[in-house]
């Protein structure tokens, strides 16, 4: 595979299953640490661990507001996953454009049929 | 007439090992499953307008095969084959598929994967949920990769047709 093994990427990033729940959960909108650890149910250093992986690939980013790190989605950074499966999916969509005409097709071909054609 | 557009495919990863396609057709789901089961039907829509299936065979009966065939536009035979494992008409079909182009010393057990088709309809028009279960990431992973392959393959074709208009 082309891609690199390094934690610095997107790929790597959501590979864990956490990591995934942690996007998923600020997808929502902005949130704080201790909201996460809540949503998630572990310990607070593993949720700033999975956090910290996030940062480094840019899928998240952090502000302080007062006493509360508040952490938010950026879609950008997952840019190279969309675009990974964006082909894929492509392919599949053409088919499927295809067949619509079929089943286009097909439905004429029953309505015909009924009408006693 | 027009055909009814009934949106894009949407692709999702719902573990390690899945892909799931889902769609939305503007027929009932009897028709849509009938374009999957019927070999005439299958060559006029698998091809992805990107070349010609020359060979859709089907036997469709539990442990039944199957193989589909197509030569892309830029000549390339692509092909797969499996096995029925369930039935359901008009509702449900799950099999076995196993690309023939896999790399040396991938099994097919490996490489091969567990597509489950399901077909549900509502108000005459039909949502199909296609999920594709691999063996293990790397083989998820490759056939994703296989439609970057693909896609890239479309780029280079394009890019060939606007560097000929240039002369």
């Amino acid at each position: 595979m082309a891609r690199a093994a390094t934690t610095a990427d997107a790929f790597n990033a959501v590979a864990e299953p956490r990591r995934r729940q942690i996007l998923d959960a600020l997808a929502g909108g902005e949130r704080p640490v201790n909201e996460l650890v809540h949503l998630l149910g572990l310990a607070q250093p593993q949720v700033s661990k999975h956090l910290r992986v996030l940062r480094e690939v840019g899928a998240v980013d952090v502000r302080d507001e007062g006493r509360q790190r508040l952490y938010r989605l950026n879609g950008n950074a997952l840019r190279p996953i969309h675009d990974w499966v964006k082909n894929y999916e492509r392919t599949w969509s053409e088919r499927f454009e295809a067949l619509d005409v079929v089943l286009d097709e097909l439905k004429q071909e029953e309505q015909g049929d009924d009408s006693g054609e | 007439m027009t055909v009814a557009s009934s949106g894009s495919a949407t692709l999702t990863l719902p573990t390690d090992e899945q892909i799931l396609i889902t769609r939305e057709f503007a027929a009932p789901k009897h028709l849509v499953y009938k374009a999957w089961t019927t070999p005439e039907l299958v060559k006029r829509w698998w091809n992805a307008k990107r070349g010609e299936v020359t060979i859709a065979e089907i036997d469709l009966r539990v442990g039944g095969k199957w193989r589909w065939v197509m030569i892309a536009d830029g000549g390339l035979e692509v092909g797969f084959h499996g096995e029925y494992l369930e039935l359901v008409p008009d509702e449900r079909i799950v099999t076995t598929e196993v690309y023939e182009g896999l790399p040396d010393g991938v099994s097919e057990e490996e490489g091969g994967t567990v597509n489950t088709a399901t077909f549900v309809e509502a108000d005459g028009r039909t949502t199909l949920t296609l999920l594709i279960q691999a063996a293990n990431k790397t083989s998820r992973d490759a056939i994703i990769d296989s439609g970057m392959e693909a896609g890239l393959q479309d780029a280079l074709d394009l890019l060939e047709q606007v560097v000929l208009s240039l002369d």
